[in-house]
């Protein structure tokens, strides 16, 4: 059933490094900022507030993460509106390759991208950040996996449904970037106003941050399985939604 | 070429239909293709080929109708059907960045027996664009690259639509040879085009379709002789007789002359024959002799009543 997979991954791996921003745009680039930014705030910030640790030691990892998550989905929304756009889904088509082998190729090809824009990022953190955190890295690392996953397969049904790939880049960005403000990472849910709560209490990003911000601070999986259960949930129900209105052309 | 009463069926289509909302794409399409032979979908722009072969190929599902490939119902055989044809679509594109081995090789991945992809390439002339990204390729490039991707599952039926749009005559007529020996492979292609040169050098019989319908079928000899019996000769000559004995023939229709130029009509296959005993006969000295046969172009004009070209 998957037949092509791994060899459609590796290819699309390589494609995208060939794109002449891709693995600077996307690997190198946050790291980039993430140095710059450390620099200047590492400097001013005083160490010892409160509020300047809690938001380096866990909120700043936790958006870094989100952050890189979020532009992995923008990029598939965008790829998979090019395919469709130049034929190459329609292409594609005419193979016995399946839709969810094209897409999960793409998935694999995000994930991989957003572990090893991670990876970097922790490097430079321990470089920049020599704050002694006692990281839980591979619960850390199974965590992102589902919030990232969980956020694709939204990505998933965006990439089905847009029209022209001019439009991919800003629905997409419209529909996810505004979920940031309300997930809690940068106002805790609980002191939202009773509207927004509810709302933030639907956007799948929400159980994302609460889960990713929970491992990272030590936490154990026990106390977030409504976190995994709610991330599953979305994308059992984005994948099955996807690829009912999924369009080859 | 007919369809001899014994000859096994590539291809059995009876009675499709397909609509997009209010537009009828195509109404009841019905034709056989023998295995082993070119067969052609000719038409205007927008008049139901594409969609026609891809109901064929299980890519688009007709609202009515039947289709059988190979024996198989393309939708609900689709693994198999797609194990055993291979496929260019009109208008498709590969990632831009995607080198032609790594294509090729994909591609041969995907079906349980492949051909060898480099002995292809080579087949196809694209050896030396082996490590060449698909952006590179120029256009008769990407469609040997596409022809490639097709033949990669030593497929049974080829489909071939509107393979030479946008290719210079000389990649024409290189795309031309590669799709005779196709045949020559033993294989059936099935391929649409809207111009009527290419079907008429490249197909064993043709189906013209025009708004969704076929009007006719044949050999394009057969159309031709069907559509177009007249037969034009045209001659110079200053015998100042010419005229009154050129009248004289059979099967003549009619003669006009423009100065010393003479363009006679007539009807049949012995039209021609004719015309040279008459002028033998009388003795009568020409300075040119062309005759001017009816081709497919002639006979969609014929028949439609207006020209591919416009």
């Amino acid at each position: 059933m998957f037949r092509g997979l791994w060899k459609l991954t590796w290819l699309e791996i390589k494609i995208f490094l060939r794109e002449p921003m891709g693995a600077f745009g996307t690997i190198l680039f946050p790291v980039l900022v993430f140095v710059v930014a450390g620099r200047l705030l590492g400097g001013r910030v005083p160490r010892n507030s409160i509020a300047a640790t809690g938001f380096i030691r866990v909120g700043l990892p936790v958006l870094a993460s989100v952050l890189i998550a979020l532009s992995g989905v923008l990029s598939l929304v965008t790829i998979i509106s090019i395919y469709r756009e130049g034929g190459i889904l329609k292409r594609l088509r005419a193979t016995p390759l399946r839709p969810q082998t094209i897409l999960t190729a793409h998935v694999l090809v995000k994930l991989a991208l957003t572990v090893t824009s991670l990876a970097l990022l922790v490097l430079a953190g321990k470089r920049f950040y020599p704050i002694n955190v006692n990281v839980p890295v591979f619960s850390f690392s199974m965590a992102l996996l589902i919030s990232t996953w969980s956020i694709l397969s939204i990505g998933f049904l965006i990439a089905s449904i847009v029209p022209t790939a001019r439009f991919a880049q800003p629905i997409g960005a419209a529909i996810l970037y505004p979920m940031l403000a309300l997930c809690g990472l940068f106002v805790p849910v609980q002191s939202l106003p009773p509207v927004l709560q509810a709302v933030a209490r639907v956007l799948p990003l929400t159980y994302a941050v609460s889960l990713l911000q929970g491992i990272w601070k030590g936490e154990a999986w026990s106390a977030h399985i409504g976190d995994v259960a709610a991330l599953v949930a979305v994308f059992a129900i984005c994948t099955a939604l996807s690829a009912k209105v999924f369009r080859w052309e | 070429m007919g369809v001899p009463g014994n000859t096994r069926r590539a291809i059995q289509v009876s009675g499709i239909r397909k609509t997009y909302g209010s537009t009828v794409a195509v109404s009841d399409v019905s034709f056989e293709v023998s295995e082993g032979e070119i067969f052609g979908l000719i038409g205007p722009n927008g008049a139901g080929k594409t969609t026609t072969m891809e109901c064929v190929e299980g890519v688009r599902r007709p609202d009515h109708g039947a289709i059988r490939i190979l024996g198989l119902d393309p939708f609900r055989d689709v693994y198999q059907v797609q194990n055993r044809i291979g496929v260019q679509l009109q208008q498709a594109q590969l990632q831009k960045r995607i080198k032609v081995w790594e294509a090729v090789d994909l591609w041969a991945s995907l079906y349980p027996k492949a051909v060898n992809g480099d002995r292809l390439l080579e087949q196809l002339g694209l050896s030396d664009k082996r490590n060449a990204t698909f952006m590179t390729l120029s256009g008769g490039q990407k469609q040997r690259l596409f022809i490639a991707l097709a033949l990669i599952n030593d497929p049974e039926v080829v489909f071939l639509d509107e393979l030479t749009t946008g290719l210079d005559p000389q990649a024409r007529r290189a795309i031309w040879e590669l799709v005779r020996d196709i045949r020559d492979r033993g294989k059936t292609v099935f391929m649409t085009t809207h111009l009527m040169e290419e079907a008429e050098r490249l197909c064993d019989r043709v189906a013209i379709i025009e708004h969704g319908k076929i009007i006719d079928m044949g050999s394009p000899e057969e159309l031709v002789r069907r559509h177009c019996p007249a037969r034009t000769v045209i001659l110079a000559t200053d015998n100042h007789l010419a005229e009154e004995r050129l009248r004289t023939i059979p099967s003549l229709e009619t003669v006009t002359r423009q100065d010393l130029r003479f363009t006679i009509q007539g009807r049949g296959d012995d039209f021609v024959t004719e015309v040279i005993h008459c002028l033998s006969e009388n003795r009568i000295r020409v300075t040119d002799f062309r005759t001017v046969l009816p081709n497919l172009e002639d006979v969609f004009l014929k028949i439609t009543g207006y020209s591919i070209r416009d």
